[in-house]
């Protein structure tokens, strides 16, 4: 097995509620709540989950936009949290980040040849001189023309403006990008030209990715191992095989069985979950699942069960398994 | 990999554009607007009305009664007021007077607004607190009785005429920046949420360039538009401030010291020389501001054509 | 075989803007029958929005305006209306559903102030019946504890509860049609499998028509009796459900199909539809899918496509079966 990139180990990060006129705090959001899990050189994990459920938050702590509150980021074993703001600077073309909306993700002021090039210039990564080569090299490379530099970001179209996000990331030469939802907001035609061009950079480079998503059919194609979370932990992480053919815990039953497949004789025996999430500032006690789990024992009320490896990497965290 | 194909691609009608800068398109977007020339057309005319019409005129500013209250001659092409002196001489020191305060206040509510309002919307946490409380009390003390106070201790501390004004500028922008950094600080706030200022800190950019190349533009909008009000509510202000006698003391004259020395209804009903020369001189100053302030903040949207 | 409950005859809905006119709906035509769900699908900006808006007489004008055609609700021409007996028919003939829950609820209004209104006003019960009836809807759409949800306020809800509250509203004065515009979209999975369940159980109950406007394949497949296919303003394909995924004709349609990945059937690499929509302004007089088509012929760039049917009434706009059309 190939060496791991990204070590998350009991990775925790809350948010304070605050309320008053003091603005004290008052409680916490326990957005992640304890996740563990590494991604090794050029694969693909992928992050799944319900709105809320702190997948975003996990991309983004470990890539350190938030601070964490308690638990380790390792890239290529360096603590990531434990860097000097100037240490962390240096460090950050090595871990880019492609964001979900392709209309605020790119200053509306900012020529696409300055919003791809500036980083490295401002890294001294690059002379001025060579800029424009390289800017319109990582343009063509995301299948955008070179006639495109001088434009601005309003001038393009969604799919379009994806594509100057992933260019953006790809010229600092990353070897790990955090991929958040950017397949989410494009409509079918279009997400499946993203797709294709993050696999096929991902080949030609040797990319490292943690993707994240709600769409299981886009998780299914992309990534090499799944994993999937609700109210701030991972309940089930598997190779993306394993967990497609033999999902074991009851919320990634329900997670596959609602997804709509485009085959209007299929008929399946669909798991509908009752209710709603609850809120992750004031979650269930025991397994944090057991208020809609269809199989909830009384065990599941009390205990929280234990992330473990049930066999050939097949971790899941469910009393009933 | 596939290329988009942009057979059916309007953009393509678009001139080619070569590597110019924002400020660049701004400044072409700008020229090529008819009320932001008209505007700048008629600001320059005011300043060198004001700054440079008076070694012109043939008049002295010296009160003469004999000539009191004539209307417009051949002479006096504005007539003269209750002491004998030429409108048209007064209107132009009057102009020295108000653009100065008008724009220096501005510029000083900008100041003191915009680092504030910037400094609190992007650092937050207690520093926002304490800045926002400040702005708090600053916006719930009345205005007024301030001013009245403030005037009544210049004139304690005996301060020379000629130096008032620069005290009034001051306090007009003490007293304003409120708005301007409340403002500043929303836009700074909502920016900092929009994903391309998350993409800055992933990108590892400097904090300088966040600031210049990333908020800075996009709060500068926000900043023309509450100058542009700035100025015309500047020189309004120290028009009522004049009024109470906490301004400019005459015989040193101001825009809205000649309208409001025009308050009685003699004044008003006989002798609209008077006061329609001040009227349409703050009319159109203000409306020049609006002009160039409206064409300045379209000329930085990318979005406009050029 | 049951009648037409809406009839689109050639409608056009155009927007009138500086930089040109957008021909959004542009010679639509096709039908929904009585207790039929039909699925309009299309990708964001081919003008399935605009056209259950117009059918609601809900354009923005301007800069919209309904330029041509008929719109054809249970025998009446919605189009020739007037605003008096068109608001008879919105809420209460024809109910809608939109995609954002959180903004089609007045926040300042308690749910069930808002659930009463449309029933004192269309069907002119006292504030008691209406109550009663306020609460019997909630009940029909799967939340519990109805008479606390009334005195409830849209922020107190999640974004399903709300999305059910609307579908309440729409239905509250048994609608003939619903219109729901891509109503699963703001939600997650399993509450999207909550509220198409809810759909589909109501539709039964109510026999009511359904419109489901959405861009999800995996939906259309799942609910649809009949499918209607939009580009760019046009009605390219329309077939029954099973018809268009088993026989699918116009090459975007199918391309559609290939291009989005599905549970189950892992492949290599995805097939993708090259380009882009075509910008909507001022379109010429061609098949507006020739220069994403890979089958694109000479007459594809120079004529737009007829609208034909096959024997199976299986209608497609496309020079490719040009031959079909004679035989």
């Amino acid at each position: 097995m190939s060496e791991p990139l990204i070590e998350v180990k009991n990775l925790k990060k809350y948010f304070p509620i605050r309320g008053g006129v003091l603005q004290r705090t008052i409680g916490y959001v326990k957005a992640v709540d304890g996740v563990s899990f590494t991604i090794n050189k050029g694969e693909t994990l992928s992050l799944v989950g319900e709105s809320g459920c702190g997948k975003s938050t996990v991309g983004r702590t470990i890539i350190r936009l938030y601070d964490k509150t308690d638990g380790d980021v390792l890239f290529k074993g360096i603590p990531i949290h434990s860097l000097k703001k100037s240490e962390l600077r240096k460090l950050r073309p090595k871990m880019q980040m492609v964001f979900q909306d392709p209309f605020s993700s790119l200053n509306p002021r900012l020529r696409i040849g300055d919003a791809v090039g500036e980083a490295l210039l401002d890294h001294g990564l690059v002379s001025k001189n060579e800029l424009r080569d390289r800017v319109i090299e990582a343009l063509e490379m995301c299948g955008l023309a070179s006639y495109h530099i001088d434009r601005y970001p309003h001038e393009f179209s969604g799919g379009q403006r994806q594509r100057i996000g992933i260019a953006r990331a790809l010229i600092l030469d990353p070897e790990f990008i955090v991929l958040d939802e950017p397949v989410s907001s494009l409509d079918v035609s279009i997400q499946a030209q993203i797709i294709n061009l993050l696999m096929d950079l991902q080949q030609q480079k040797g990319l490292t990715y943690l993707f994240i998503s709600h769409d299981l059919s886009v998780v299914e194609h992309i990534s090499t191992r799944v994993a999937v979370m609700y109210l701030g932990n991972i309940v089930e992480m598997a190779s993306r095989d394993e967990l497609f053919d033999h999902p074991l815990h009851p919320y990634t039953q329900a997670l596959l069985s609602a997804v709509p497949i485009p085959d209007p004789d299929l008929k399946r025996e669909r798991i509908i979950l009752e209710g709603d999430i609850p809120s992750p500032a004031n979650p269930p006690k025991g397994c944090k699942f057991h208020t809609r789990c269809p199989f909830a024992k009384d065990i599941c009320k009390e205990q929280v069960p234990e992330f473990r490896d049930v066999g050939g990497g097949h971790y899941v965290a469910c009393h009933l398994v | 990999m596939e290329r988009p194909t942009p057979t059916l691609d309007y953009r393509r009608k678009n001139k080619k554009r070569g590597g110019t800068s924002l400020w660049q398109d701004a400044f072409r977007r700008f020229i090529k607007n008819k009320y932001a020339i008209l505007g700048l057309v008629i600001l320059t005319f005011m300043i060198l009305f004001a700054f440079i019409g008076p070694y012109f005129s043939p008049h002295q500013d010296v009160p003469d009664v004999t000539k009191a209250n004539q209307p417009p001659s051949k002479e006096h092409w504005l007539g003269t007021d209750n002491l004998g002196r030429d409108v048209l001489l007064r209107l132009m020191l009057a102009g020295r007077i108000s653009l100065t305060v008008g724009i220096a206040a501005t510029l000083i509510l900008l100041l003191i607004g915009v680092s504030l309002g910037a400094i609190s919307g992007y650092y937050g946490g207690w520093v926002d607190v304490i800045i926002m409380r400040i702005a708090d009390i600053i916006y719930a003390m009345p205005g007024l009785p301030i001013l009245i106070v403030m005037g009544a201790i210049m004139s304690d501390l005996k301060i020379p005429p000629a130096h008032r004004i620069y005290y009034v500028m001051f306090i007009l922008g003490i007293i304003s920046w409120v708005g301007v950094a409340r403002l500043v600080r929303s836009q700074i706030l909502s920016l900092k949420e929009q994903e391309f200022m998350l993409a800055t800190e992933v990108l590892g950019l400097r904090d300088s360039k966040k600031i210049i190349k990333h908020l800075f533009p996009n709060v500068l909008p926000t900043v023309i538009v509450a100058g542009t009000l700035g100025v015309a509510s500047s020189i309004i202000s120290e028009s009522a401030l004049s009024f109470l006698g906490l301004g400019v003391v005459p015989p040193t004259p101001s825009w809205g010291y000649m309208l409001s020395a025009a308050n009685n209804m003699i004044d008003f009903a006989k002798r609209p020389w008077l006061w329609i020369p001040p009227g349409v001189a703050i009319m159109l100053t203000v409306l020049a501001i609006n002009f160039v302030g409206d064409a300045l903040r379209d000329a930085f949207d990318p979005r406009q054509k050029i | 075989m049951a009648r037409n409950i809406v009839e689109f005859r050639n409608l056009k809905t155009y927007f009138y803007t500086e930089e040109g006119v957008v021909k959004a709906v542009n010679d639509v035509s096709f039908s929904i029958r009585e207790g039929e769900t039909v699925c309009v699908v299309g990708e964001s900006g081919c003008g399935k929005s605009v056209t259950a808006l117009s059918l609601m007489r809900l354009i923005q004008s301007p800069p919209g305006k309904i330029v041509g055609g008929e719109i054809i609700f249970d025998g009446r021409d919605i189009l020739k209306l007037s605003d008096a007996e068109m608001r008879r028919i919105r809420g209460n003939e024809i109910g809608m559903i939109f995609q954002e829950p959180m903004t089609s609820l007045n926040p300042v209004l308690t749910i069930g102030d808002q659930l009463m209104e449309p029933l004192m006003l269309h069907k002119h019960m006292t504030k008691k019946e209406a109550w009663n009836k306020a609460i019997e809807l909630i009940k029909q759409v799967g939340i519990p504890r109805a008479e606390q949800i009334m005195t409830s306020y849209p922020h107190e809800l999640s974004g399903g509860m709300r999305q059910r509250i609307m579908i309440a509203m729409a239905i509250s004065c048994d609608p003939k049609l619903l219109i729901a515009d891509e109503p699963t979209t703001a939600l997650d999975v399993t509450i999207q499998a909550q509220i198409l369940d809810l759909l589909r159980r109501l539709k039964e109950e109510k026999k009511m028509a359904l419109m489901l406007i959405t861009h999800d394949l995996g939906i259309v497949a799942e609910m649809a009796d009949y499918v209607v296919v939009m580009y760019a303003g046009k009605v390219i394909e329309e077939a029954p459900v099973r018809e268009l995924f088993k026989n699918p004709k116009h090459p975007y349609t199918r391309g559609l199909l290939k291009a989005k990945p599905v549970i189950g059937r892992r492949q290599e690499r995805l097939y993708t539809i090259p380009g882009q929509v075509p910008n909507p302004i001022d379109l010429g007089d061609f098949c507006y899918f020739s220069d994403r088509c890979e089958y694109t012929m000479d007459v594809c760039r120079k004529k737009m496509p007829p609208f034909v049917a096959d024997e199976n009434g299986h209608k497609v706009a496309c020079w490719l079966y040009e031959g079909e059309w004679k035989k």
